[in-house]
């Protein structure tokens, strides 16, 4: 267990620097004058599902904000492949590899769910890349819909668009913001599913999640945030087989 | 008044007269709107480059061209250009900073007004009706303005153009997304500052091209861009912000208000014109089609 370590420190540690697929190295962010990010460093590796916990206001959606460019960190750097792309456009940084599914879907609801999927594809220099196609297998339900508009489906079908939306853009990172905010534990359970396979299927993925259970059934390491700094880094069996230390940190009994 | 009214020539050419002015603003309103919606900036200098633009189309025309289409079109892609660099070079430095854009844009269409007076002096000069509709149509009984019906259809074909273009074409498609949501946009990877460049030149090629085709109608003169901005921000603000029927519709609706507003009542035209925005903007914030808050 490694408890308000240096941050960093056990990503550092665990392995090398060769398969890191994303890193936030010193992290520093803020909205205004409120600091909102102290010092946050992560790794994420190939192939693995990182699960990004804390309470309310720990600062986890200002990470994924940080990663995609939707807010400029101030200090530190945050790396994809090796390359720099903090303070670059959210444009170029989704175009560099990163998908976002955002907290709240934020699917566009006047355009049809084809349209929707149609607007985010870039398939450039990937072998087997997702299409239109693809997701609609993954989702058969988006297929049923294709003509309506977005903003008519319901919250879990909002949530399969939001992630086929993100894939259509074949990203080497996938951020997964409260996939399952809102949603019934039977399309809970099912947003689960979709993310083992992606995983599977071998994509790298962020992963902020409320629900305990589904983020530590799918996390292969664990980071924990508390008001913006990092408490603890390391594999999700450790945070597993320690309920008591994990509700002090994340509020839950 | 009543009189008028019961006056079926009287309602015939009124009625043909606020469809051509609906037609014109249309070719107005529908670039205005569109940058509304996508870039959030109430571009003042639109006006500007509709007057721009008739008096391009004098020039061009003086110049040789050979009729009033191929002007049009000339005069459009070169208010097109100027836009294009216009955004590029001056919007484009401020992004973030709506309310200096705006500013901006106010500035440069006082500059535009003060080039255009002394590029062409103050007195109106009018454009000719192209020969091919100048003789007027005879139906029943009733004499039309050819040109204005070609005006009407005009802005119905530009209608149906850009209705393909934004609902049917995966570059539409970007263009309602960023309208939609702007930072998801940018974070789906679509190219929002390409999209700003295309709309822009879009909208000032169109307006541009809108002050040539009304030269016929309204001429070319000192003061034409701020008698039309008014009307263009009036149909965005009925029509609501980013949508192409709310522009088309609200177009033609004001185009009869003001139409006949000033025929009937000239003391109280303005009365008429702002009385329905203000009654939008009251009961309905987002427009009769809007889906956004301006």
């Amino acid at each position: 267990m490694v408890i308000e370590s240096a941050p960093g420190a056990a990503a550092l540690s665990a392995g090398g620097d060769a398969d890191v697929l994303l890193r936030l190295d010193r992290v520093d962010a803020f909205y205004g004058d409120s600091h909102v990010l102290h010092a946050v460093s992560l790794a994420l590796r190939e192939r693995r599902v990182l699960a990004l916990l804390g309470r309310n206001g720990a600062g986890k959606t200002t990470c994924m904000n940080a990663i995609i460019g939707f807010l400029s960190p101030r200090g530190g750097r945050i790396t994809l492949g090796g390359t720099r792309i903090e303070g670059r456009s959210p444009e170029a940084i989704a175009r560099m590899g990163v998908g976002l599914v955002p907290q709240g879907r934020r699917i566009f609801p006047s355009l049809s769910v084809r349209e929707n999927l149609e607007v985010a594809a870039r398939s450039a220099g990937v072998s087997d890349p997702w299409t239109r196609e693809r997701v609609n297998e993954l989702f058969p339900r988006l297929r049923e819909r294709e003509r309506q508009a977005a903003g008519s489906l319901s919250g879990g079908e909002q949530q399969m668009l939001a992630i086929g939306r993100a894939l259509m853009g074949n990203p080497r990172v996938l951020l997964l913001d409260e996939p399952s905010e809102g949603l019934a534990p039977l399309i809970v359970a099912e947003v689960g599913r979709t993310i083992a396979a992606l995983k599977a299927q071998g994509l790298a993925i962020v992963l902020v999640e409320q629900n305990l259970r589904l983020a530590l059934d799918l996390a292969d390491d664990v980071v924990i945030l508390n008001t913006g700094r990092v408490v603890f880094d390391g594999p999700a069996s450790d945070v597993r087989d320690n309920d008591a230390w994990v509700s002090h940190h994340l509020g839950v009994t | 008044m009543l009189a008028q009214l019961s006056n079926s020539n009287f309602l015939v050419i009124q009625t043909l007269n606020s469809l051509s002015l609906g037609g014109l603003l249309f070719l107005l309103a529908a670039g205005f709107s569109l940058i509304f919606g996508l870039m959030r900036i109430a571009n003042l200098t639109h006006g500007s480059l509709f007057m721009l633009g008739a008096y391009i189309g004098v020039s061009l025309l003086e110049a040789g061209v050979p009729n009033l289409w191929l002007a049009a079109l000339a005069g459009g892609v070169a208010t097109a250009v100027l836009g294009g660099l216009f955004e590029r070079l001056v919007l484009r430095s401020l992004a973030g900073n709506s309310q200096g854009q705006v500013l901006v844009t106010l500035g440069v269409s006082f500059i535009v007004a003060d080039l255009c007076l002394m590029l062409w002096g103050g007195d109106p000069l009018p454009i000719q009706t192209p020969e091919s509709v100048r003789s007027p149509l005879r139906v029943a009984g009733f004499t039309f303005p050819a040109y204005r019906l070609v005006v009407v259809a005009l802005a119905i074909v530009v209608a149906i153009g850009l209705y393909v273009l934004i609902e049917r074409t995966r570059l539409g498609a970007m263009i309602r997304a960023g309208v939609d949501d702007m930072p998801m946009a940018r974070a789906v990877g679509i190219p929002v500052s390409r999209l700003f460049t295309i709309v822009f030149c879009l909208g000032a090629g169109l307006a541009g091209a809108g002050g040539i085709i009304g030269g016929p109608i309204l001429s070319a003169y000192p003061g034409l861009d701020a008698d039309m901005l008014p009307l263009a921000l009036i149909v965005v603000i009925l029509g609501g912000v980013g949508s192409l029927a709310g522009a088309f519709i609200g177009s033609f609706l004001i185009g009869f208000v003001y139409t006949f507003g000033s025929a009937l009542v000239p003391d109280l035209a303005y009365v008429i014109l702002f009385l329905p925005m203000i009654l939008v903007i009251a009961f309905r914030p987002t427009g009769l089609f809007g889906r956004m808050g301006a």
